[in-house]
């Protein structure tokens, strides 16, 4: 039925535009002058069609399962909801669905079964209705359109119009995503602040996210402490960032200072690939090879490592560090005006001393951009991590020991079922909050730096 | 010269920068060779990277099978009760015939046997009989594929020199394999199953079609959503909007939506898209949309890039001949940075190809059996299949995980060359 909405929408807008366009090239070939060409008359026709009917189809669908959801569960026989929790509610939500398409298990009450009826009755009864009021809207809107064609009509600016509405549309979302990713989370994280207060979540030093069997079993609920979280998060941070730095800037150096023009041509696309691996990649690299590789060589130095150590999870997310930096290096270099690098050069000094000690210094803040960029990555970096680091929460600065970060508990605390009440989802929120609110601030604070590097010499 | 040394005259400059010469030049060696260590590492662990895959990725291409002449015994085998039977009772008996030391009435000795068998093996049969029920009562040739630890067996990643208890086969099963082998009926061909099969908790008949219609699905929601909602943004930013704060502020905006970590779009996803609006979990629609989102701000700096590339003469010459501002953008500017703007959404494509994290959150690495055939229909997508596999204990996922890793960077490499192809074809320099 959805299908057919859609199908009614296209012919009508395929229509509309036809007819318009015919209407106004008669009114043309009558002998008078058309203020805008027979083709915007179609478009406007199509347009003013399209735009609204879309959004209208696009709301029906996106708000029909929830309105036929609470109808049906303010539907059911008086007291069968008295006393259930969210989670029961939806279990018989879904019973109630799954025999209404036709999947019965056991013998299922008969109070369900005639919920299941009229569950199925009203899908088809908004299914229907989608149909009948895209039908109606079209033909409406058709009749409208084409009552405007007319030699004087401004065709093209209405067109215009509509066009730049749009275009403003596209842009706002991008705004729109950020409210989103800001209420969604501040939603959730204001809800979990009502369960763990918010001096033991930002100081307490013990993570240990469970949910309580019974709701009076409040001296088990766990602790959400998140120092042990973010110092996990750290220490791989800067395992990953002291691999990444140097090897990145020595390569960005060697490659803008000394590398032959055809090496140059081959080293920085093969960089490049370095970063288009998929991060899941270098997550299975880690567990496959890494790791394996560093507990042989602890155990040939007699010393314990962990089995995922911290030092395997940051050490490939450094590698995989390396091209971003070196990118940003490369960038930062090229930026220093050329009558720098020629002044040096012509003073005498060798070209290691012109990179190490004018080019260097003068490129230093898009650099420290670069690293901040590459360090708010390593913190928001999630599979990596997810798949090499340890899940428990275990506070150490000890690189071979096992760590956790904020995003590998984010993944683990909402993989799997999930409803929005219990403290252990609620809490992978609350950390999201603090990874948007940090990696924001270092990316605003690197941004700024590398924009008032570049109005520097430009 | 060489009693200089002793002080008396006075050092000129020339003097002092040729003693030091050789040191600072030392020193540039030294800068240099630090270089191309650096780049060595960088690449060495590429090469590991890829290799490691490679190495143990390619046996999961090559599936062990074994192929027994079945004789569909009516007794075992009702046509009236179709679908239902005894298959495996008439594969065991089949396998048997081949192995004549199996004791039959010893039950034990049969079901160790006939563990070489994987579990769909029975069911490839059955569907074999029932799309035609005059097979019943002939000896029908078949070639099924074998359990994994025999697989692991045939590849030779199974030590037959491990003590007996802690190998996953014992002796005699061994020695049936052997015998197996010898009569010519294990073989082994291109793992055509790897693609056209979905997901299994069974090594040997998971596949990926499920993941790969599954990113394909979320790939066209992400392209038919990010695509036109980047290039509208683009082209207002860049052609129409006013300099004022407003727009300033919604660059910013997108500059720091591009480096928000993904996770945080998967929270978002399943706040608002599954929480608030009450769309279904693990779809690759709800998957598509998440993308879209990461992808836009992609998809917004390539295209902003592209349509600055285009000279303003155009522009000019349009305008000059009384076209209207939407028509020289639209008619002009934008066909002529089309080049550059479909190379950046496909580059935007292929990275949301590769992103795991957010479709783990909205569920899409759940285990699913069948190929979606709707973006409506729960599904895993390529990356999360990876994780899935990856997380799984039997040995021979571990493989197979590898060849999904080099299908997915098989893609990759050719969304990107196709990029690399439209901007060197089509680019203009002006």
């Amino acid at each position: 039925m959805t299908t057919l909405a859609f199908a009614i929408l296209l012919a009508a807008c395929m229509v509309a535009y036809a007819l318009n366009r015919r209407a106004a090239t008669g009114i043309r070939d009558g002998g008078q002058r058309l203020h805008s060409v027979s083709g915007y008359h179609g478009l406007f026709a199509l347009l003013m069609i399209l735009v609204p009917v879309l959004v209208v189809i696009l709301l029906w669908l996106v708000l029909q399962g929830t309105v036929v959801n609470t109808l049906i569960m303010s539907s059911l026989p008086d007291g069968t909801l008295d006393g259930l929790g969210a989670g029961q509610v939806d279990l018989i939500l879904a019973e109630i669905q799954s025999i209404a398409s036709g999947r019965v298990f056991g013998e299922p009450e008969p109070w369900k079964v005639a919920a299941a009826e009229r569950f199925s009755g009203m899908l088809q009864t908004a299914s229907l209705g989608l149909v009948l009021v895209t039908a109606l809207l079209c033909l409406g809107i058709m009749v409208f359109a084409r009552s405007k064609v007319s030699a004087e009509f401004r065709a093209r600016q209405g067109v215009e119009k509509i066009v730049s509405g749009l275009m403003i549309f596209c842009s706002v979302v991008a705004i729109f995503t950020t409210i989103g990713i800001v209420a969604s989370l501040a939603f959730e994280t204001i809800k979990f602040l009502r369960l763990v207060p918010l001096t033991e979540f930002l100081f307490g030093t013990s993570w240990e996210p469970q949910i309580p069997i019974r709701a009076d079993q409040i001296a088990s609920t766990g602790a959400f402490g998140w120092i042990p979280v973010i110092v996990g998060t750290i220490v791989i941070t800067i395992v990953a960032i002291v691999i990444a730095i140097p090897i990145g800037l020595l390569s960005a150096i060697y490659l803008n200072e000394f590398a032959p023009k055809t090496v140059r041509s081959v080293c920085k696309p093969v960089l490049e690939v370095l970063a288009g691996v998929p991060t899941v990649v270098y997550g299975f690299f880690a567990i496959l090879v890494v790791a394996p590789a560093i507990r042989t060589l602890g155990a040939q130095l007699g010393i314990p490592v962990a089995p995922n150590t911290a030092l395997a999870a940051g050490g490939v997310m450094g590698i995989m560090l390396v091209p971003f930096i070196s990118s940003f290096a490369d960038d930062a270099l090229s930026a220093v005006p050329r009558a720098l690098r020629d002044g040096a050069l012509a003073l005498g000094a060798t070209r290691a001393e012109t990179v190490m000690n004018v080019l260097f210094p003068a490129a230093i803040p898009g650099i420290v951009g670069g690293v901040l960029l590459a360090v708010s990555r390593a913190i928001g970096e999630t599979m990596i991590v997810v798949m090499a680091a340890g899940l428990m929460a275990n506070l150490t600065l000890n690189p071979l020991e096992s760590v956790t970060t904020v995003t590998v508990q984010i993944v683990t605390l909402l993989i799997g079922d999930t409803s929005f009440d219990n403290p252990k989802t609620l809490a992978a929120f609350a950390l999201g909050m603090m990874l948007f609110i940090v990696t924001l601030i270092i990316n605003i604070f690197a941004l700024r730096i590398v924009r008032k590097y570049r109005e520097a010499y430009d | 010269m060489t009693d200089i040394s002793s002080g008396s005259l006075p050092l000129t400059t020339t003097d002092k920068v040729r003693a030091s010469l050789a040191k600072r030049h030392r020193k540039q060696r030294i800068l240099q060779a630090f270089g191309i260590a650096a780049i060595s590492i960088a690449f060495l662990m590429l090469f590991i990277l890829l290799w490691s895959q490679i190495a143990t990725g390619y046996k999961a291409f090559m599936q062990t099978n074994i192929t027994l002449d079945i004789f569909v015994d009516p007794a075992e085998i009702d046509v009236d009760r179709l679908p239902r039977g005894d298959f495996d009772d008439v594969l065991t008996a089949a396998l048997l015939e081949k192995l004549p030391n199996v004791d039959v009435t010893d039950r034990a000795a049969v079901r160790e046997a006939s563990g070489i068998f994987s579990n769909g093996a029975q069911f490839d049969l059955r569907d074999r009989i029932v799309e035609d029920p005059s097979l019943i009562g002939q000896t029908i040739n078949m070639r099924m594929p074998v359990s994994d630890p025999y697989d692991q067996l045939y590849k030779e990643l199974l030590d037959r020199e491990t003590p007996e208890e802690l190998r996953r086969l014992n002796d005699v099963q061994i020695a049936n394999y052997d015998q197996l082998l010898d009569a010519g009926a294990i073989t082994s061909k291109l793992n055509t199953d790897l693609i056209t099969n979905a997901d299994s908790r069974f090594p040997e008949l998971a596949g990926l079609k499920g993941a790969l219609l599954g990113s394909f699905w979320a790939l066209l929601v992400c392209f038919l959503v990010a695509f036109p909602l980047g290039i509208g943004a683009a082209v207002y930013l860049e052609e129409f909007a006013p300099k004022n704060k407003i727009s300033d502020f919604i660059e910013v905006n997108i500059n720091n939506l591009a480096a928000v970590p993904s996770v945080v779009f998967g929270l978002l996803a399943l706040s608002v898209f599954i929480g608030w609006f009450g769309l279904p979990r693990s779809v690759p629609f709800v998957g598509g949309l998440t993308l879209a989102l990461m992808t836009m701000p992609t998809i917004i700096i390539a295209t902003r890039a592209a349509l600055k590339a285009v000279p303003p003469s155009i522009r000019e010459a349009a305008l000059g001949v009384g076209a209207s501002k939407q028509q020289v953008v639209f008619g002009h500017v934008v066909p002529l940075a089309m080049p550059g703007i479909l190379t950046g959404t496909i580059i935007g494509l292929a990275q949301a190809l590769g992103e795991t994290a957010p479709l783990l959150l909205i569920g899409m690495n759940a285990f699913i059996t069948s190929a979606p055939g709707t973006p409506f229909d729960s599904a895993t997508a390529l990356p999360t299949q990876i994780f899935i596999w990856a997380d799984s204990p039997e040995r021979g996922f571990v493989s197979r995980t590898s060849a999904a890793i080099l299908v997915l960077l098989t893609f990759l490499i050719m969304m990107n060359a196709i990029a690399i192809y439209l901007r060197s074809k089509f680019e203009r320099k002006w």
